[in-house]
């Protein structure tokens, strides 16, 4: 599919996405310039409170958007899924510039002239409305400009928190390793950066002391002004209406939250349950495509009532046990704690599992004729091999894995994106990966699952996390979950994920044929 | 206190300013009186004390011994902004605000005294042609659109414009060519006559001071050594007022060809 047919296709969304990307960036750069300025102001008036103010507002622009929006989520007011959260971190990286700007812009007012306004017999708010604030507007402006510019590039990061935004083309082109996906979120958020930039410079422009020239009235400043204005307040008018929406929490109006974790199969796993409700005549919210564990966050802050996840990552990741191979000690024992911990219950196993599936090409087993891990061992000696992150990183990952088998590659693993490792394995870039045994494209690319024969992986049943208030509200609930018990084969997954991955149809329709087919 | 002290528009009785940073005070024990309708000189090398000593007057300090009285009450008991826009203030280059056209620079205090609109264009134009300005070439510029020349003359009407009894000036023809200075001197000496208003000005320029002085004070390190009118000052025995003078003549040899 060419770019502009990708486009033809996908305009009402984008645009919807593109809506949401620019109500996120104003709104909260709007909030900003409200905290940031009366801030500047106040640390040219306190001296002392200037470096602890500043040295904060800086080590909260360090702070890595993801771990901030994991903090953000269980507060009360402040956090829980959607715009409202991304909002705030937003506002908090946008702090920065302003305040400093507004500090540096005032102080850098000549002596002379704030002498002059002094003498002149000029009250204090007089000195700073009419001296002061309109001498260092352009250096204002110019932090704004910065925040401004900021904000639209973490504002993608805000689909980890299902606020939406181009984020979400861009997360969704990564996992689909989609080149259409990713420039038609990519391009339009650097348009809006150089548009947001071009047009707050004009207006820089406009209170640059150096452009006081009498020949400077022209009318093109103030069409721009008024232009912005009018931008600003419709945009506020439809974050109003969108805040309206998303206000409702899952206690009132009988509404069901959803939610998934930011993989295809996860929100197939969702938009399954998702279905099977509206069938049944309950209202359904979605809030897909969570990035971390910002699903558990918020399912456990009662943001949530619902999501897909795997026992052995509650297991380890979360209850942070040491991993074990026993499927049914592991299901019980999670069960058990997450209704002691959390007052959330566990459903019945789906029927499949998602483990780590070590990889190699099909047509390499069948020369070498390996069948196991053990089996491979002798020959890896030659090999390469590439991870994802989270492979590397965790509890139940690499460095456990090649101490259980003594496997030793011929270099270092290569770590890269989980969903570039299929592509570099069938091309030979990589010999072994570790990928996702129900990874549509493991037979689309013809490879091969070397059996775990050592049992290393800790067993990954599918199952559904549901709050217990949730099934007390919604008996419809447990009725949904029941018909789901052992109904999904692991080749089931493969094929429905690969409909998606592979054949780029979208989670709602591939959900919707399965549901049909399977009477459900 | 004597009782031409008690009629004397500006008075310090012993003042003396130290800021807590400097061991030695900027101005120590001064005394000085300052009759309506005179123009009093303050003549000094940079660093003296003469600026310290303007700007007690108007408190944008106020001393650290002793007392300012201005129109007989003590600055301390002066609320700060109704004794500023009795006292104009005139700096180097004016000290002009570059976002504010000429007339917005001129108008500001009258504005801030809350005048009708009409008294303020009426005297905007009265004061522009006042300093030689045409106020229709040059009310609506802005600063940077002007000379140097001609932003010290919009810095004095903007000091005029609220028709203050004193008026302040910090060297405010230092920065300019010597033939604007001297026009600009001139215009000065025509003005303060014609308007008979008061004035101190703070100057490193001795030929400045016999020029414009009614009386010249002359400050050396934080005192004041002397106070004279011109004649007085030109026939001084001070040492201090002596130096001055022969640069005087050395200028008047250089001039020779």
């Amino acid at each position: 599919m060419s770019f502009w047919e990708f486009l033809r296709q996908n305009g009402g969304e984008l645009l919807t996405l593109l809506r949401e990307h620019f109500v996120l960036v104003v709104v909260s750069t709007l909030m900003a310039v409200l905290i940031g300025i009366p801030t500047g102001i106040l640390l040219t008036r306190k001296k002392a409170l200037r470096a602890p103010v500043l040295g904060i507002a800086n080590i909260m622009q360090t702070i890595p958007s993801l771990a901030l929006f994991g903090f953000l989520i269980p507060l009360p007011f402040l956090g829980g899924i959607g715009a409202r959260t991304a909002i705030v971190a937003l506002v908090v990286y946008a702090l920065l510039p302003i305040i400093r700007n507004t500090v540096t812009g005032i102080l850098g007012v000549d002596r002379n002239v704030r002498e002059a306004a002094v003498a002149m017999g000029m009250t204090d708010s007089q000195i700073l409305w009419r001296v002061e604030l309109p001498l260092a507007m352009s250096v204002i402006l110019t932090g704004v400009r910065v925040a401004t510019v900021i904000s639209v590039g973490v504002a993608t990061i805000a689909a980890a928190v299902g606020a939406g935004g181009l984020g979400v083309y861009i997360f969704r082109g990564l996992r689909q390793y989609d080149n259409n996906l990713l420039l038609a979120g990519a391009v339009p958020a650097a348009l809006m950066a150089l548009l947001a930039d071009f047009s707050l410079g004009l207006l820089e422009r406009r209170f640059s002391i150096k452009e006081k020239k009498a020949r400077a009235h022209s009318v093109w400043p103030r069409v721009v002004l008024i232009g912005g204005v009018l931008i600003l307040v419709s945009a506020v008018a439809v974050l109003w209406r969108a805040g309206q929406k998303t206000a409702a929490t899952p206690g009132q109006q009988q509404k069901v939250v959803i939610g998934s974790k930011d993989f295809t199969e996860s929100i197939l796993l969702g938009e399954i349950v998702a279905q099977m409700l509206e069938a049944r005549g309950a209202q359904v919210q979605r809030q897909f495509e969570l990035g971390g564990n910002l699903s558990h966050e918020a399912l456990v802050a009662g943001r949530m009532d619902l999501y897909p996840e795997y026992t052995g990552t509650a297991y380890t990741a979360i209850l942070h046990h040491q991993p074990i191979t026993d499927p049914r000690t592991v299901y019980e024992q999670v069960k058990q704690e997450y209704s002691d911990k959390f007052k959330v219950a566990t459903s019945q196993p789906l029927g499949f599992e998602n483990t780590f599936a070590i990889l190699v090409r099909g047509a390499e087993a069948r020369r070498l004729n390996l069948k196991t891990i053990s089996d491979a061992v002798p020959d890896a000696r030659s090999w390469r091999a590439g991870f994802g992150q989270d492979f590397m990183s965790r509890a139940d990952g690499y460095p456990g894995f090649v101490k259980a088998y003594g496997l030793q590659f011929r270099e270092q693993p290569h770590e890269m994106d989980l969903s570039l490792t299929y592509i570099a394995l069938a091309s030979g870039k990589v010999d072994l990966i570790a990928g996702n045994s129900t990874e549509g494209r493991i037979s689309a690319l013809d490879l091969f699952q070397l059996e775990d024969d050592k049992h290393y992986f800790p067993p990954y049943q599918a199952i559904y996390f549901v709050r217990q208030d949730a099934l007390e509200r919604l008996p419809v609930l447990q009725e949904v979950l029941n018909k789901l018990a052992n109904a999904i084969s692991t080749d089931e997954m493969r094929h429905l994920n690969y409909e998606v991955d592979g054949n780029k149809r979208t989670q709602a329709d591939v959900v919707r044929e399965w549901l049909k087919a399977r009477k459900l | 206190m004597t009782e031409e002290t008690n009629k004397a528009l500006v008075a310090f009785h012993d003042v003396s300013y130290s800021v807590p940073a400097v061991p030695s005070p900027i101005i120590s024990h001064l005394n000085l009186t300052v009759q309506t309708g005179e123009t009093l000189v303050l003549l000094g090398e940079s660093g003296c004390g003469k600026t310290t000593t303007l700007r007690l007057v108007n408190r944008l300090l106020l001393p650290t011994a002793g007392e300012v009285l201005v129109e007989g009450r003590n600055t301390a008991a002066w609320d700060p902004i109704q004794l500023r826009r009795r006292t104009g203030y005139v700096i180097q280059e004016g000290g002009l605000f570059p976002h504010f056209t000429v007339e917005q620079n001129i108008s500001l205090v009258p504005r801030l005294e809350g005048w009708e609109e009409s008294r303020i264009k009426a005297r905007v134009n009265e004061l522009l042609d006042l300093v030689g300005l045409e106020a229709t070439n040059f009310g609506k510029r802005y600063p940077t659109e002007l000379s140097g020349g001609q932003r010290q003359r919009v810095g004095v009407a903007r000091a005029l414009a609220a028709e203050p009894p004193l008026l302040l000036l910090d060297e405010p023809f230092g920065a300019l060519d010597p033939l604007t200075r001297a026009s600009l001197q001139r215009e000065f000496i025509d003005l303060t006559r014609r308007l008979g208003k008061t004035a101190i000005f703070v100057t490193h320029d001795v030929r400045e001071a016999l020029l414009l002085g009614s009386r010249i004070g002359l400050m050396a390190a934080g005192r004041l050594l002397l106070v004279e009118t011109p004649s007085g000052f030109l026939k001084s025995q001070e040492e201090y007022a002596r130096a001055y003078l022969q640069t005087l003549q050395l200028d008047k040899q250089s001039d020779k060809p």
